[in-house]
């Protein structure tokens, strides 16, 4: 198909015209095809980020039509000694914690058994993906409807299984439970992504490895831990990078499912700071909150490249 | 076939892994049938216990998403004569009848408007960029493309202070042309990395054969690249309308009517006592049916668009 492409353009082009590559230079073309991507990204990423540095030296507050009075790092502080601020925190970190020990646990064990090529994984590999690619605001608001007591699809088919009270429990109505409830449906929602990203490091390896070490006589268990886990490895820790960046930021699945709640439960930091910034208004206090948190972000996800990195290497 | 090799599993062992993907399959799946067959309950079987598996299917909550209703006196309901369409009988056995469309219809519509706009513009700048990234030396390449990547580190709602504030000012809050822009903007980190792989794999031997022949590097791009690449913009566009499709947290904060989006809009939809469930189901399962299609289509480039183009198989 390419060389007709490249025929026809040979025949279409005039001899005397051959071999001299005219029109604009190659350097002016680069900077008129990466220009619009640059400027639209300035205008859209950077002055925002900028204006949002500025604000968070001030007492701003978007609502209110009053002089703005520059206040130094008072919002900073401010910030980083609140209590409540260290309990979304908190709230955040069990979030993170428990959703990626999950979704590698499951999505690793998944990305296993569909690299024993059986029949028909394709299709069932395309099945499982679903739900990721869904709109998590949509999805999360359905799953309040599988999480009431009683009626809800969650509270019968726990109740099948364990005899309890289909009404005795309410998954996101109750302090002790919420937390798990947003735990569950981001691990039904995401487990696949790590189940992708694994199934691809898996067949990776090669197959003159696994066969070597038959011929060492290694035992398959020791083969799992000594050839399959290291050289998935790299594969796993990006799939990580990516969850836990993506689940710093968690906003839509989480305040349609709980809002935040029950009390602040499960007011994870990205709720916190809606809450901050377009409830209160504070726009100068949530300006510097938002500061905090891309640098939390960008400093962690820099420090984990540099191990995946490391691991690479090996 | 070689007959025996080690990597090969035994049949018994395909079959057990068999059983057990499938059973995660079918489980992880329940939540969207549940979905979509909640859409064709009535209210009343859709709060049931024990939940209904099986139940006599109604469109009433299709007729619900896109209608409002208002309750009328049994004398105006016998005054008005019979029914004249199905979807005005289903409305009147509770007493009903149809005051005009609901907004779902507008909000979808939004949804495609703001979708394609920004999937059109950010694979379009997304494919300008990357090839100059992939053919050209552009000063300081790798920390341009590492700041195109690292725009999406920030949270949203970070982002959405200022944008909401620069809005404002401009007068786009509440506009299409404003989500098209924003979401155009996120999207382009993805489109610049996905396309510059896929422009990455196309040897550079075909442009210079059309330079050679007198072409001009711009027309070597438009007739030599852009064919090549044609598979790889096509997945890149899809990825950039699924995340502006299902996109929730910049939709709600910066849009409250006239640009709002579907997202935002059907956790919203309520009914007698709270939210009318059978009607956010149909809302949901119109709304999702596509992505599911695309994700089904997309399959083989699943992979290389979930991670910005760092896995490719």
């Amino acid at each position: 198909m390419t060389d007709t492409v490249i025929d026809r353009a040979a025949r279409a082009t005039p001899p005397s015209v051959a071999r001299r590559v005219r029109g604009v230079s190659d350097r002016m073309l680069a900077w008129i095809f990466v220009a619009p991507t640059i400027f639209l990204l300035l205008s859209i990423n950077i002055f925002p980020l900028i204006w949002t540095i500025n604000l968070s030296f001030t007492n701003y507050k978007a609502n209110r039509n009053r002089p703005v009075e520059y206040i130094g790092f008072e919002n900073y502080h401010r910030i980083l000694t609140d209590k409540d601020v260290w309990l979304t925190m908190q709230a955040t970190a069990h979030f993170l914690f428990w959703t990626i020990f999950f979704q590698v646990l499951i999505g690793f064990a998944l990305a296993w058994l569909i690299n024993r090529k059986f029949k028909g994984n394709d299709l069932w590999t395309t099945l499982i993906v679903l739900p990721m690619m869904l709109s998590p605001a949509v999805v999360g608001n359905f799953w309040t409807f599988l999480y009431q007591p009683q009626i809800g699809l969650f509270n019968y088919v726990v109740s099948f299984f364990t005899g309890a009270d289909p009404s005795s429990f309410s998954m996101i109505g109750q302090v002790n439970l919420a937390p798990w409830a947003i735990v569950i449906v981001d691990t039904w929602m995401w487990t696949p992504f790590i189940m992708l990203i694994c199934l691809a490091g898996l067949r990776s390896i090669p197959d003159y490895i696994y066969e070597a070490a038959e011929v060492d006589r290694a035992s398959k268990w020791r083969q799992f831990w000594t050839i399959t886990i290291p050289m998935a490895l790299p594969f796993l820790m990006l799939a990580v990078l990516f969850r836990g960046i993506e689940n710093f930021k968690m906003f839509d699945l989480v305040v349609l499912l709980t809002g935040g709640g029950p009390g602040s439960t499960t007011e994870l930091t990205s709720i916190n700071l809606k809450r901050e910034a377009f409830e209160k208004w504070r726009t100068g206090y949530a300006s510097a909150y938002a500061i905090i948190l891309f640098v939390t972000v960008f400093g962690l996800a820099s420090i984990y490249v540099k191990a995946l990195n490391k691991v690479k290497e090996r | 076939m070689s007959g025996y090799s080690v990597t090969e599993a035994s049949p018994r062992q395909k079959t057990i892994a068999a059983v057990l993907v499938m059973t995660y399959t079918l489980i992880t799946l329940m939540p969207l049938v549940w979905i979509i067959a909640t859409g064709f309950k009535t209210p009343a079987d859709a709060i049931s216990y024990p939940p209904k598996v099986i139940f006599e299917p109604t469109l009433e909550g299709y007729v619900n998403l896109f209608t409002t209703r208002t309750r009328v006196t049994q004398e105006q309901l016998q005054a008005m004569g019979p029914p004249q369409t199905w979807y005005d009988a289903i409305v009147r056995q509770y007493d009903m009848v149809i005051a005009g469309p609901s907004r779902y219809g507008e909000r979808f519509l939004n949804s495609v408007i703001i979708g394609f706009g920004s999937t059109f513009l950010s694979v379009f700048l997304g494919t300008l960029a990357a090839y100059a990234f992939s053919r050209f030396k552009v000063p300081l390449k790798d920390d341009l493309l590492f700041f195109i990547l690292s725009t999406r580190m920030m949270p949203p709602i970070a982002v959405a202070i200022p944008i909401f504030l620069m809005y404002r000012t401009l007068g786009l809050s509440d506009t299409h042309l404003g989500m098209i822009l924003l979401y155009t903007a996120v999207n382009l980190s993805l489109s610049v990395w996905l396309l510059k792989g896929f422009i990455d794999e196309i040897p550079r031997e075909y442009e210079e054969a059309a330079l050679i022949d007198g072409y001009t590097r711009f027309q070597a791009f438009v007739k030599v690249v852009l064919p090549q690449a044609s598979t790889g913009i096509a997945a890149t566009a899809v990825f950039c309308l699924i995340f502006a499709w299902n996109e929730y947290a910049f939709a709600v904060l910066l849009t409250s009517g006239t640009a709002q989006t579907a997202p935002p809009f059907i956790p919203t939809i309520i009914g007698v006592g709270g939210q009318d469930w059978p009607a956010v189901a149909a809302g949901a399962t119109l709304f999702l049916l596509p992505v599911m299609v695309f994700t089904i289509l997309l399959r083989k480039h699943l992979l290389r668009g979930i991670t910005f183009g760092a896995v490719r198989k």
